[in-house]
């Protein structure tokens, strides 16, 4: 037998929307005077360390939460001081949008460029101090139902189990964490979230979720470029037909800047890869003009979830809620899923905390979050950007664009009709019969840099000594099937180099170089024959994020 | 017996160390701290000392800055009874930490104390023979197997070449090596019984230790980096070039 421990809530991961929720819990219950027991775990080693995020942050749900955040030192110093958005024809030539021709939803005043692993460790300190117990290390592995089919809480996973299964010197049992309520904030294609997906049916009346694979550098760079507050976005070049995305260039604190690539994982191209393309997008004029005599200082990736209001699944079921990217709130007109998620996790406390102050017991489903939900400005937000990213996919991107700016600036996402994509990224690749091969430029070691050196500064670590994280349902697909027909697209989607194929004597072999994991999904989300199951390592284990 | 640990928060070993712009020492603004591995050994060695029977209670000290209770609860996570920080608002150097570390030696009278061999961000390797020197203590450096028998600590020492078991007389100080034990994880119950274990903060003042400076850093370089590596056409091209460029024949 396991032991247990009982608490009121419980939250997987501790990241915007599981902070957020957890210190609305607490609030309420220090309001009321009534004691309340909320407890999160995060599988990162401590809050931050898995967080990864542009991030442009819009202070909306943050000014609600704590609305003196300023004199409590959240750390939003960098306020947006100029929005730029190009287009990228060739590796040279662009075209700068003027202001006016750019969709509301991407202007940016009144926003902060922050580092999103800073604000949740920021978070997790005000959350700490309300008394919400944080457990950073504990990796939610499993999920536990009462007999009546309602969420119990969920198990941590065992540490200490060597690669064949064995137990080991350090061995430890996981431990089961019950609670009136679990809140599941996993974030991007929580792996407890997918299997809440399928145990309820929670996206029986959703269309087909989307995502994206973000990738992110932070670099050093010198003080006289450096233009705090400036903002540049853009699309196009290096990403060809077929292939949507847009990349980001943000100047923040420090003499530093961040910038990252966002490709839709829809894309058909077996041949693409994310990290290439992100590589040698730095060369364009418009980012090396930044970065050129900069340092890189870290790199990480983490897919998102971009499908927004027509995807969003039920987020409710008995004894729980889907909050934040988990669900999928992230608003993809704006590229902005903070304050969103964080909304989202308040919404979800104030349900949780009623029916608790009502003496409930759980097991019940909270039918009262749906109508706050459907009265809040995260929902009418949601709703009035619903046709963005139908129109990118459907449109591409010119016409997509030009769909989008009547929309958001005419018509205020009020247009009468709804456009829907209901084909699932993985079902998008097509055959490397159907396009010739890309040839990436080599990396010059100043501006672009090879797979391996970029996942040594994510500082990504797992146990070496452990079970093998990502699970094939079929051993076999790689090489019967996703080789042939695809070339086995895991070794170019994956941003870690986690995946290969090596040619050996007796044929090719497919290796899992399990250590590399940065925990972005994007192999659970892309590959073609959904045979990759991504599950939690050892607790502890994966990136260490130093402020992404 | 009381046993005393000694504990030091250093960057975590998974992060790649980052020097400053301008050279004056690592960045850590930001970076994922943790508990040194070697002092992690100690206090595992010391909490099974205490399951054994051997040891009646495990007290960790700790010196540095507020943030270094972090490490001390980790310590009482992992089962050790109640912890002391020496506040101080750097790192204080080898002799100054062991100056601090012998007043609360003094104070505290254990019959046994364990510390890490070194400091993984330091790496210097003398605090725990500073003390032993200060202390007029036997020490035992470089543990990889502790066992009390009578009123005497046997210490196998990872030696060059071999092993080597010296039998000292108590109280002793020993030093942990990475062979020692493999530490345990902190269950989540214990984690909260941690924050509830006693620790009390003092300082320099109390303790009557003058913090004086002997050394002074200078500057910390990064690595060079290592170029790419090139193809050559021929054995003559190869002979050519390790005598001409690389200079090596």
């Amino acid at each position: 037998m396991r032991e247990s421990m009982e608490f009121d809530v419980v939250i997987v991961g501790a990241g915007p929307s599981g902070l957020a929720a957890a210190c609305k819990l607490m609030q309420q219950a220090n309001e009321a005077q009534r004691a309340l027991t909320v407890c999160i775990v995060e599988k990162g080693s401590e809050v931050g360390a898995h967080i990864l995020s542009g991030a442009i942050i819009e202070p909306k749900a943050i000014n609600e939460l704590f609305p003196n955040w300023q004199e409590m030192g959240a750390p939003l110093n960098t306020p947006v001081t100029e929005d730029q958005l190009f287009m990228f024809l060739n590796e040279q030539k662009s075209i700068q949008f003027p202001n006016l021709c750019v969709p509301k939803t991407m202007h940016n005043q009144g926003n902060y460029i922050a580092s999103l692993g800073n604000v949740c460790r920021w978070l997790a300190e005000q959350a700490e101090q309300l008394g919400v117990e944080i457990f950073p290390g504990f990796a939610a592995s499993e999920i536990l139902y009462h007999e009546d089919g309602s969420v119990k809480g969920i198990a941590t996973g065992d540490m200490g189990i060597s690669e064949y299964g064995q137990q080991k010197d350090s061995y430890m049992q996981g431990m089961e964490l019950h609670a009136k309520y679990t809140l599941f904030a996993e974030g991007c294609r929580g792996h407890l979230g997918k299997s809440l997906y399928k145990q309820f049916d929670l996206d029986a009346k959703s269309d087909e979720q989307h995502y994206g694979l973000g990738i992110k550098e932070l670099w050093d760079i010198p003080a006289d470029k450096h233009q705090p507050g400036l903002v540049i976005h853009g699309s196009g070049w290096p990403l060809g037909k077929g292939t949507s995305g847009g990349f980001f260039l943000y100047h923040t604190e420090n003499n530093q800047v961040v910038a990252g690539l966002i490709v839709d994982l829809s894309y058909q191209n077996p041949y693409l890869s994310p990290f290439d393309e992100f590589q040698r997008l730095k060369h364009h004029p418009v980012l090396k003009q930044y970065l050129e005599g900069g340092r890189r200082i870290s790199y990480g990736a983490r897919a998102i979830t971009k499908g927004g209001f027509n995807a969003l699944p039920k987020m409710t079921f008995p004894g729980g809620l889907l909050i934040g990217c988990n669900s999928g709130t992230l608003n993809f007109a704006k590229i902005k899923g903070t304050h969103t998620a964080m909304k989202s996790g308040m919404l979800a406390a104030e349900a949780v905390f009623e029916a608790i102050n009502n003496g409930c017991e759980g097991r019940k489903e909270l039918m009262d979050f749906d109508n706050r939900f459907k009265s809040s400005w995260l929902y009418e937000e949601l709703k009035q950007s619903r046709n963005f990213g139908p129109a990118m996919h459907k449109f591409g991107t010119m016409l997509g664009g030009t769909f989008n700016f009547i929309d958001q600036n005419i018509f205020g996402g009020k247009l009468p009709f709804t456009l829907h994509d209901n084909k699932p990224d993985y079902a998008q690749l097509k055959s490397i019969h159907d396009y010739d091969t890309i040839e990436y430029p080599k990396p010059d070691g100043k501006l672009s840099f090879d797979k391996l050196s970029s996942v040594f500064l994510s500082n990504t670590n797992h146990e070496e000594n452990q079970p093998c994280h990502l699970k094939l349902t079929d051993l076999q697909i790689p090489i019967s099937y996703n080789f042939p027909a695809f070339l086995e697209p895991a070794q170019r989607y994956c941003p870690a180099g986690v995946y290969e194929v090596i040619e050996e004597e007796t044929g090719p072999k497919f290796q899992i170089n399990s250590q590399n994991c940065l925990h972005c999904k994007t192999c659970d989300i892309k590959d073609p024959s959904q045979n990759i199951t991504w599950i939690t390592p050892e607790g502890g284990g994966g990136p260490n994020y130093p402020n992404m | 017996m009381k046993i005393l640990v000694t504990v030091k928060r250093v960057i975590d070993y998974n992060v790649k160390a980052r020097v400053k712009a301008d050279n004056s020492d690592v960045d850590l603004a930001n970076t994922k701290m943790a508990l040194n591995p070697f002092c992690e050994i100690a206090v595992e060695e010391a909490i099974r000392l205490k399951e054994s029977g051997a040891a009646t209670e495990v007290v960790v000290v700790s010196i540095g800055p507020k943030a270094c209770q972090e490490q001390i609860r980790t310590s009482l996570a992992l089962g050790a009874d109640r912890g002391i920080q020496i506040e101080t608002d750097t790192m204080p150097e080898s002799l100054n930490a062991a100056k601090l570390l012998a007043k609360v030696v003094e104070a505290e009278q254990p019959g046994l104390i364990i510390m890490g061999k070194q400091a993984i961000d330091s790496d210097n390797n003398q605090t725990g023979q500073m003390l032993a020197a200060l202390l007029d203590m036997p020490q035992g450096t470089f543990a990889s197997k502790v066992e009390l028998i009578g009123e005497k600590v046997h210490v196998t020492r990872e030696v060059d070449g071999g092993l080597q078991t010296i039998a000292l007389n108590m109280p002793a100080i020993v030093t942990t090596d990475l062979r020692l034990n493999e530490p345990r994880y902190a269950s989540l119950p214990n984690i909260m019984k941690a924050k509830r274990k006693p620790l009390v903060v003092q300082t320099p003042v109390d303790l009557g230790v003058e913090m004086k400076t002997h050394t002074q850093l200078v500057k910390v370089e990064a690595p060079t980096e290592r170029q790419a590596g090139i193809k050559v056409n021929s054995i003559e091209e190869l002979i050519e070039k390790l005598q001409n460029e690389a200079k090596v024949i």
